[in-house]
């Protein structure tokens, strides 16, 4: 009897600490698109307050033309506007200069929708009606072939020299006020702030392991009180800044975040996608949702190509915090996950 | 040179190809004609517009013609070459896959309305009749695809040549229709070519210099009605004035980072000049640099306006005017992939 109330407890603490942190939660595909075109790499998803879905994928060839003396590269990437029930309603910016490889799509307060490419190295920010109103950083003139993973402009990546220019972006994010974080990213490892109207202010962060540096800043989000919240990748931590880049705190519980995201409301809460790297389904992949200050309220999913699976998951829409779409840049889909 | 000056120099140049690559290549000059007036003007919002659907890129040139009719040549996903009416609704697009388009610089139009585009990626300046319906005539020749693929190029300017251009930038002409081009970002030098093409004379060549008749990236050009060539020498944050045998008169130091310069029609010339303020600026630049000036043709200014700006009616990088009526002015911007038009509404 006492052996197996010992065998008993044995079990509880192996499984309850896991059963308590674990969220129940049903995924579906709802986003329907029209008849003989795909999703690629699942890059970034976000929805307005309308509930319309946007995707940014990476889903044609950029192609590179040659020139008299350079070699230039055009599209690959396209963004998708989808309604509510997940009816395909337009692709918007069909034509545009700086999509090449897309990398995240977010839409602000007043669904304005803004695009991150990774490749071109720029924030494009679109009306709702898909005019284009603001650009952040330049795309390189030409590209070098092959060309390297550190293709945009401006300061030597990494070095934590202060510019407006990006190298290889992932995200964006806007306090209340309406200043712009990016985050910049994978070439650079930093944080460039701008003023609502695109004036840059400073950028903070360089490459490391320490605080106020990067592996690679691979999201962000910013609270209401302003703090912003940037994935570092590869360094398994969220590190967490006051609204002028003074850093604050580092939080560890939320895995080695590829996606995060911070829901609206009056309590909000943080989500962080452990995602999978591309060449590893055996490993990782849960989302863990978290409060703000890191304390972990549970986690779902893991790595996989199931239907409950998530395959590298690189963006998170949170706006409504019980029912979730994710971008799977490895299983080249997006999936709705209702939290139960 | 001997071996040891040989060295020094490489060293140097590497020294500041690192330094160029690394930091904007061009840092933005303030201008000191701070005490020219404010002129009044208005921003025509939305002005301009595209297809339904579609998107301008990188603006690089704007110009009119004499019925009103505004063109447009930027950088898309294609180099592209619009034309818009003087309602500023899109009328149609020109050149569409046109084998001298590849990385627009300027498209100018003449006093005859025939319509010239000029082009940094196949290194071909071209003459399109006033319908963009024919090509008349191209200067400089694209060097072969069957070259294959290679990067940029990292080695010396190539030496020069008549009729080999290098990432030209610019094109005008004078009342004699002969033809002048700003060449460009690897020569450094201007050129005059007969009304039928033929090489006339130089000025500058092939290294970068900022003595007299030396250049550091010749960015745009125009000629006024006397024939005088004015050259937006950026690189050196001045507007250089040569006769019209390319002979050295002066040059205008005191309108900071010379991106491109605008002689308006009429009796009366004018002189407009954009010192625009580009990204990897650092912070506070912002307010110091990006207004348009007006000037005198011989330099003494008049005024300034506008302010650089991601959103509009400020401006990020006007990298070509129209000032065809001297009161109404076209940018087209790279950085913010728009064309604006401005009423000038004279002195404050």
């Amino acid at each position: 009897m006492k052996r197996l109330a010992t065998l008993l407890l044995a079990a509880v603490a192996l499984t309850v600490p896991a059963l308590a942190q674990s969220i129940g939660y049903s995924t579906s595909q709802p986003l329907m698109l029209p008849h003989d075109t795909f999703f690629g790499m699942a890059a970034g998803v976000a929805t307005n307050s309308k509930g319309n879905v946007f995707v940014y994928t990476r889903n044609g060839e950029p192609t590179v033309t040659l020139a008299g003396s350079r070699t230039f590269a055009h599209g690959g990437s396209s963004l998708y506007e989808f309604a509510p029930d997940g009816k395909f309603i337009r692709q918007i910016g069909k034509q545009v200069y700086g999509f090449l490889a897309a990398q995240q799509v977010r839409v602000d307060k007043n669904d304005n929708i803004w695009v991150v490419d990774r490749y071109s190295s720029m924030v494009m920010k679109f009306a709702p009606d898909g005019r284009q109103i603001m650009l952040l950083g330049r795309k390189p003139e030409s590209v070098d072939v092959p060309s390297s993973p550190d293709t945009g402009r401006g300061t030597p990546p990494g070095s934590g020299a202060q510019s407006d220019l990006f190298q290889s972006p992932t995200d964006v994010a806007w306090d209340a006020d309406g200043n712009i974080f990016v985050a910049d990213g994978i070439g650079n490892a930093r944080v460039a702030k701008f003023t609502r109207d695109g004036v840059f202010v400073k950028s903070w962060g360089s490459r490391g392991t320490g605080d106020n540096q990067f592996k690679s800043a691979h999201g962000i989000a910013v609270d209401s009180a302003g703090n912003v919240y940037v994935a570092d990748r590869g360094n398994n931590r969220i590190q967490v800044f006051d609204n002028n880049g003074n850093f604050k705190s580092s939080i560890t519980s939320g895995g080695d975040p590829e996606a995060i995201c911070i829901t609206p409301g009056a309590h909000q809460y943080l989500f962080s996608s452990n995602s999978n790297p591309a060449n590893d389904l055996d490993h990782g992949g849960e989302i863990y949702k978290l409060e703000l200050n890191g304390t972990v309220v549970g986690k779902f999913g893991q790595a996989g190509k199931g239907l409950r699976d998530f395959g590298s998951v690189n963006a998170i829409d949170c706006r409504n915090a019980n029912s979730l779409y994710v971008a799977e840049a490895g299983n080249w889909r997006v999936t709705k996950v209702d939290l139960h | 040179m001997g071996r040891s000056l040989v060295k020094a120099y490489l060293a140097a140049t590497a020294a500041v190809s690192l330094l160029l690559s690394t930091v904007s290549a061009f840092p933005q000059a303030k201008a000191t004609a701070d005490n020219a007036p404010d002129l009044a003007y208005e921003a025509v919002p939305n002005f301009f517009q595209a297809p339904a659907g579609d998107y301008m890129g990188e603006l690089q040139g704007v110009a009119t013609n004499s019925k009103g009719n505004t063109f447009a040549f930027f950088r898309g996903p294609q180099t592209r070459l619009w034309q818009f009416g003087p309602d500023g609704k899109f009328q149609k697009e020109i050149g569409k896959g046109f084998y001298g388009f590849q990385f627009a610089h300027s498209v100018r139009v003449d006093r005859h309305d025939n319509i010239w585009t000029v082009d940094e990626g196949t290194n071909v300046v071209t003459k399109f009749n006033p319908t963009g319906t024919k090509v008349l005539m191209v200067i400089g020749h694209r060097p072969s695809q069957a070259d294959g693929p290679y990067a940029t190029p990292k080695g010396p300017n190539p030496p020069d040549e008549k009729y080999t251009l290098c990432r030209p930038t610019d094109v005008a002409w004078d009342q004699q229709d002969n033809i002048f081009i700003s060449d460009g970002y690897c020569n450094n030098r201007v050129m005059k070519y007969s009304p039928e093409g033929k090489f006339l004379a130089q000025n500058g060549g092939s290294a970068v210099g900022k003595g007299e008749n030396e250049y550091n990236l010749p960015h745009g050009l125009q000629v006024d009605h006397q024939g005088n060539v004015y050259v937006a020498d950026r690189g050196n944050n001045r507007y250089v004035v040569l006769d019209n045998n390319l002979k050295w008169k002066t040059a205008y130091t005191q309108y900071g980072t010379a991106w491109s310069d605008c002689i308006s029609e009429g009796p009366h010339q004018y002189l407009f000049m954009s010192n625009s303020n580009p990204n990897g600026n650092g912070p506070g630049t912002w307010a110091r640099t990006g207004q348009i000036y007006k000037a005198e043709l011989d330099g003494t200014p008049i005024g300034k306006f506008g302010h650089a700006g991601k959103i509009a009616p400020g401006w990020q990088v006007v990298h070509m005017m129209d000032c065809r009526n001297p009161n109404q002015i076209v940018a087209g911007e790279i950085e913010s992939w728009r064309m604006q038009k401005f009423v000038l509404k004279g002195s404050k």
